[in-house]
């Protein structure tokens, strides 16, 4: 809705003397109080309302923390300590932050998910999906580089393997390691310029943000019908319809943050990150987090070093290009009876490759006999993974263009008030 | 514009070209800093005792923040380590090459995995080297690798023999 011209009428004295010289009180009524949403959105559309909460409260917890940690490797586990036992609240901020990042990705995949059911990656709004990448990308980054800053042996290891995925690049990967690292290994250097950054990105994130939901505005919220807004009718205003559903969404999503932060603040965590790092000692099983589960997967199912750098890292690449690869002249997979289940199938996959990503890759998934030496034969984890990354890269490079155009699309209403009004005449009955 | 050469391209080109050379300027700084500071590199040789390590034991001892395995191997091994036909080996070398001619006994590597960066456990996997517990990688009684991920050789660091016990490693 580029159209869509402005409607706020300042009314008080000080509202008219700011407003001419900047009309920041008209942009967020324009964005947030008059801004027309298209009057069909589900619940999936929450999602972005959750996130910028999710944001919020981790920049809040996050600078709060870094007023207690120690970014010093010798300093830093115990720091961490300390603001668990000794800092008043110290442990609820941390379980809020720690599990924050859980939610946020929890949140992210789900707007993900929505954006690939619903088309919201196509024409006119490649860049918003661009945007909404880069945010995505920047959020692993922060995500891994908190993770490095408790000094546990998980985050030790776990920077141990990240920063060596850097040495796979041919010739020069051995320097620019050691200048990565700021040493022959992960050491000091490498946490204080982690924590650095991990302060840094969050900002460099809400900057993005700003730009997504500008893009947003401009273009026009997509919606679950996949047509673009074509009336008055079509739409109502964001307050109070979309700011209510959001508020709703929110707090349904809060009690499920509240129910990890003070029930199972350790569930999505990994008990040997409260062993200190030890540069001579291997954890038995180096995992990351959940949320990078798939991509660890995809890592490992390629038996070539350099060859799995370069899968983990198209994987999350070829999102981006997203846009490109679809070819289908229809966005909502609603009215794409084929793409639905080749998608469902994606979601499927996708969740799979997280579970093998937390298994040992030796493991023995479907039993099909036993060894001379008692051991379980069978389809291991790592051919498990291959299947599955084969899939995930199959759906984006072949899939996902050549079902776009072979595939024959139901009708597409020519309205998202008609498609209103033939919902609500069908549940009448 | 015209499509004469004037003294404003001129202008136009020299502050360009200067701009860009001040850049670059501000990049050496910035990007050099990254790099190994002053103490760091100030730790990076150290000497070491081999009449501390006793035959068919490993010592794990500290360089430059990662683990250094000192390996006394008994003559099996070796002879093990010697008899591998190296067109069989994905990064060929042989035993010779990876200690010091005089003090075959003594194999000393860098313990970590060339696949990721795990530190190996010793005496384990099929080869009676280290087996990375991470992603399965098998090194032999030469610290090279045998089977699993890990593309190279465990890495022999450059050190010299001060006496015939005494190592400088870096």
């Amino acid at each position: 809705m580029s159209e869509h011209t402005s409607n706020y009428v300042p009314k008080s004295g000080i509202e008219k003397w700011l407003d001419s010289r900047l009309p920041i009180v008209r942009l967020a009524y324009d964005s947030f109080v008059d801004y027309p949403t298209p009057k069909n959105l589900n619940y999936w559309w929450t999602f972005g309302g959750i996130l910028s909460v999710c944001l919020v409260i981790q920049i809040v917890t996050g600078v709060i923390m870094a007023m207690h940690y120690t970014a010093n490797s010798a300093l830093a586990f115990d720091s961490v300590e300390r603001i668990m036992r000794d800092v008043p609240y110290g442990d609820i901020l941390r379980y809020v932050h720690a599990n924050g990042a859980s939610m946020f990705f929890f949140a992210v995949y789900i707007h993900m998910f929505r954006g690939l059911y619903y088309g919201s990656y196509k024409a006119p709004r490649e860049v918003l999906w661009l945007l909404g990448c880069i945010i995505y990308f920047l959020m692993i980054a922060t995500a891994f580089m908190g993770y490095v800053l408790p000094w546990g042996q998980m985050s030790y290891y776990g920077a141990v393997v990240i920063t060596n995925l850097i040495g796979a690049i041919p010739v020069v990967g051995p320097s620019i390691l050691t200048w990565l690292q700021g040493g022959f290994a992960v050491d000091n250097p490498t946490l204080t310029r982690f924590f650095s950054l991990h302060y840094l990105l969050p900002f460099v994130i809400a900057g993005v943000v700003v730009l997504h939901i500008w893009a947003l505005h401009v273009v026009g919220q997509n919606n679950p019908t996949g047509v673009e807004i074509k009336s008055k009718e079509d739409t109502l205003p964001f307050t109070p319809y979309a700011t209510v559903k959001d508020g709703f969404g929110i707090v349904i999503f809060l009690i499920l943050f509240a129910v990890f932060v003070f029930f199972a603040p350790e569930a999505l965590g990994h008990t040997d990150n409260y062993i200190q790092a030890n540069p001579l000692q291997t954890p038995a099983h180096i995992v990351p987090e959940w949320y990078m589960l798939p991509f660890y997967a995809i890592l490992r199912a390629v038996p070539d070093k350099l060859a799995g750098v370069i899968a983990m890292f198209s994987s999350i690449g070829l999102i981006f290009a997203l846009p490109w690869l679809d070819t289908s002249k229809v966005k909502s997979m609603r009215y794409r009876p084929v793409m639905r289940w080749f998608f469902f199938l994606f979601v499927v996959t996708c969740i799979g490759l997280g579970w093998c990503g937390a298994q040992e890759p030796a493991d023995v998934v479907f039993r099909m006999g036993t060894d001379n030496l008692g051991q379980a034969t069978g389809i291991s984890v790592t051919v498990v993974s291959r299947l599955l990354a084969a899939y995930y890269f199959l759906f984006f490079i072949f899939i996902m263009p050549w079902i776009g155009l072979k595939e024959e699309p139901l009708p597409v209403p020519a309205s998202i008030s008609e498609a209103v009004l033939a919902a609500h005449a069908k549940k009448k009955g | 514009m015209s499509t004469d050469p004037n003294r404003r391209d001129f202008i136009y080109i020299a502050a360009g070209a200067g701009a860009a050379g001040a850049v670059v300027m501000t990049l050496f700084p910035l990007i050099g800093q990254m790099n190994p500071a002053a103490d760091t590199l100030a730790l990076a040789s150290i000497e070491y005792d081999l009449s501390k390590v006793t035959e068919g034991q490993q010592v794990v001892i500290k360089w430059r923040s990662k683990p250094l395995f000192v390996r006394y191997r008994t003559p099996k091994e070796i002879k093990e380590a010697q008899d591998v036909d190296i067109k069989t080996l994905r990064d060929p070398q042989t035993d010779a090459q990876r200690v010091k001619a005089g003090h075959e006994q003594y194999l000393i590597v860098v313990g970590v995995c060339t696949h990721l960066g795990c530190v190996p456990n010793f005496g384990l996997g099929e080869y009676g080297g280290w087996l990375c517990p991470c992603h399965g990688s098998v090194y032999d009684t030469s610290g090279r690798i045998r089977q699993g991920p890990a593309p190279l050789n465990l890495l022999v660091p450059d050190y010299t023999f001060l006496t015939d016990t005494k190592i400088k490693v870096g």
